[in-house]
């Protein structure tokens, strides 16, 4: 293990966390607002939002899927020492996390008909986010808002299972924004 | 402050409590059940919801706690006092101050703004446990969304009373599908729960948590015939003359002599210091009571 693998986590970590932990909720409660996070100083790929949001929210009781644009293992090293979290197979996993293109979407848990909470939280590293593209109403939104989703359809099939389904965060840089499964995306 | 990790609970339980928080949010008015934790306080005593702020409090947050309306009551005072021993934050007794709010069965009478949090301390936070006792039975019920047994409910009260009786803890729909119980408010509080402000739901016996994002729909259930009403005291508030704010009856002698006073302190004292004098209030004066 090499030394840089054990920094880059949160200095202050009750405060960082509960810092991050209101930027996320806050963007989970009012999908396509962009906020920004920080304390985060993850190794390349991850981006220091994501890394924020792992840091906040896996512990050895979340397993994660790395997706193959994220699967490093300097990575696996730094999620390891920082959560304690254990890496599993898309069909297990907790939370996801990787770029659009590489998550097998299908594969993950979207919950069962009494628990529709025991399903995966998506983590997607974005190269920008923005309030323009797509748009989005539901729960959360006043009227409706914009926000640079990578595709349509996999959203709107996603909002069409509600209960179930997959909950979305956007990470780009030091700014995140999420999208739940009452999302209805246009 | 320092002898305590900020806001009391240990950071794994923390994490714990936040993905419940989220799950929450992305599925409302569904109760996500999360392992509740024995807190220094017991269970019946807001233990839901003190979990939830400690898991949603940042060091800048300024917390209000109420107790049916009043900040000044014991449970209000002692949540008070517990976060700002161990999470160091910012009191306050203004509504308007506050960026977390802890409530136990109201909400505040001024529109709450976007940026602050309703964190509730639910008893029974299952809307059909008293027609149902097996858990295993309502949850089944909540995912078939099957909901009749709650309208016979509504029914019955109807056939019975003329009138659906059901004062507070009235059930409602969320987003058209969960029938969820809203802590036991006085259903005169229902139309506000559709609201600017994130609302959280904490029951810490029970072990779940549920949430409202912001601007989501919440219908109180009803029959065409009979719409859902709120309902408060005919009368205004005694001390600030209040046309519209629910109300507290207190009996003020031994002659049967009552006042009617606003349940919302904040309310009622920002009121008096604007000038607004009830039937038998005095007019405000700066150290008075």
């Amino acid at each position: 293990m090499q030394a840089h693998i054990l920094e880059g986590g949160f200095a202050d970590q009750p405060i960082e966390a509960s810092h991050a932990f209101r930027a996320v909720m806050t963007a989970m409660a009012r999908p396509g607002e962009i906020l920004a996070v920080n304390g985060a100083q993850p190794p390349a790929p991850l981006s220091p939002a994501a890394g924020a949001v792992v840091l906040t929210l896996c512990d050895p009781e979340t397993p994660i899927f790395l997706a193959a644009s994220h699967d490093t293992p300097q990575l696996r090293e730094w999620i390891g020492f920082h959560t304690g979290a254990p890496f599993v197979a898309a069909q297990d996993a907790m939370f996801a996390l990787g770029t659009w293109g590489a998550l097998p979407l299908a594969t993950f848990p979207r919950g069962t008909a009494q628990f529709p909470d025991r399903s995966a939280t998506v983590i997607v590293e974005c190269d920008a986010l923005s309030n323009s593209g797509a748009t989005l109403r539901g729960p959360g939104i006043k009227r409706e808002t914009q926000l640079s989703l990578p595709e349509v359809a996999a959203f709107q099939d996603n909002a069409a299972r509600f209960p179930l389904g997959l909950d979305f965060i956007f990470t780009s840089g030091a700014h995140l924004a999420a999208l739940s499964r009452t999302t209805k995306v246009f | 402050m320092s002898d305590y990790n900020f806001a009391y609970l240990d950071e794994q339980t923390k994490r714990m409590i936040r993905r419940a928080i989220l799950k929450g949010l992305a599925i409302p008015g569904h109760q996500v059940p999360f392992a509740s934790r024995e807190m220094p306080m017991p269970y019946g005593w807001g233990t839901g919801g003190v979990q939830v702020s400690a898991a949603i409090l940042t060091p800048e947050d300024t917390l209000k706690v109420i107790d049916q309306g009043a900040d000044d009551t014991t449970n209000a005072v002692s949540i008070r006092r517990f976060f700002q021993k161990t999470a160091g934050v910012a009191v306050t007794e203004a509504t308007a101050q506050a960026s977390v709010i802890q409530t136990r069965h109201r909400i505040p009478e001024a529109d709450l703004r976007a940026d602050q949090i309703l964190v509730y301390q639910v008893p029974i936070p299952e809307p059909l446990r008293f027609l149902e006792p097996s858990e295993v039975e309502t949850r089944k019920m909540h995912a078939l969304e099957d909901y009749g047994l709650m309208h016979v409910k509504l029914y019955e009260d109807i056939s019975q009373h003329g009138d659906i009786a059901t004062a507070y803890a009235y059930p409602v729909k969320v987003e058209g599908r969960y029938v969820m119980d809203p802590s036991p408010i006085p259903k005169f509080d229902n139309p506000k729960l559709e609201m600017a402000g994130i609302q959280l739901f904490g029951a810490g016996r029970e072990q779940r948590i549920y949430a409202i994002p912001p601007y989501t729909r919440v219908v109180s259930l009803d029959f065409d015939d009979y719409p859902f009403q709120p309902t408060k005291a005919d009368h205004a508030c005694d001390l600030c003359g209040a046309q519209n704010s629910y109300l507290d009856e207190l009996i003020v002698d031994d002659d049967g002599g009552r006042v009617f006073m606003c349940s919302d302190t904040d309310y009622c004292s920002t009121r008096r210091k604007q000038g607004h004098v009830g039937a038998q209030g005095l007019p405000y004066a700066e150290g008075a009571t």
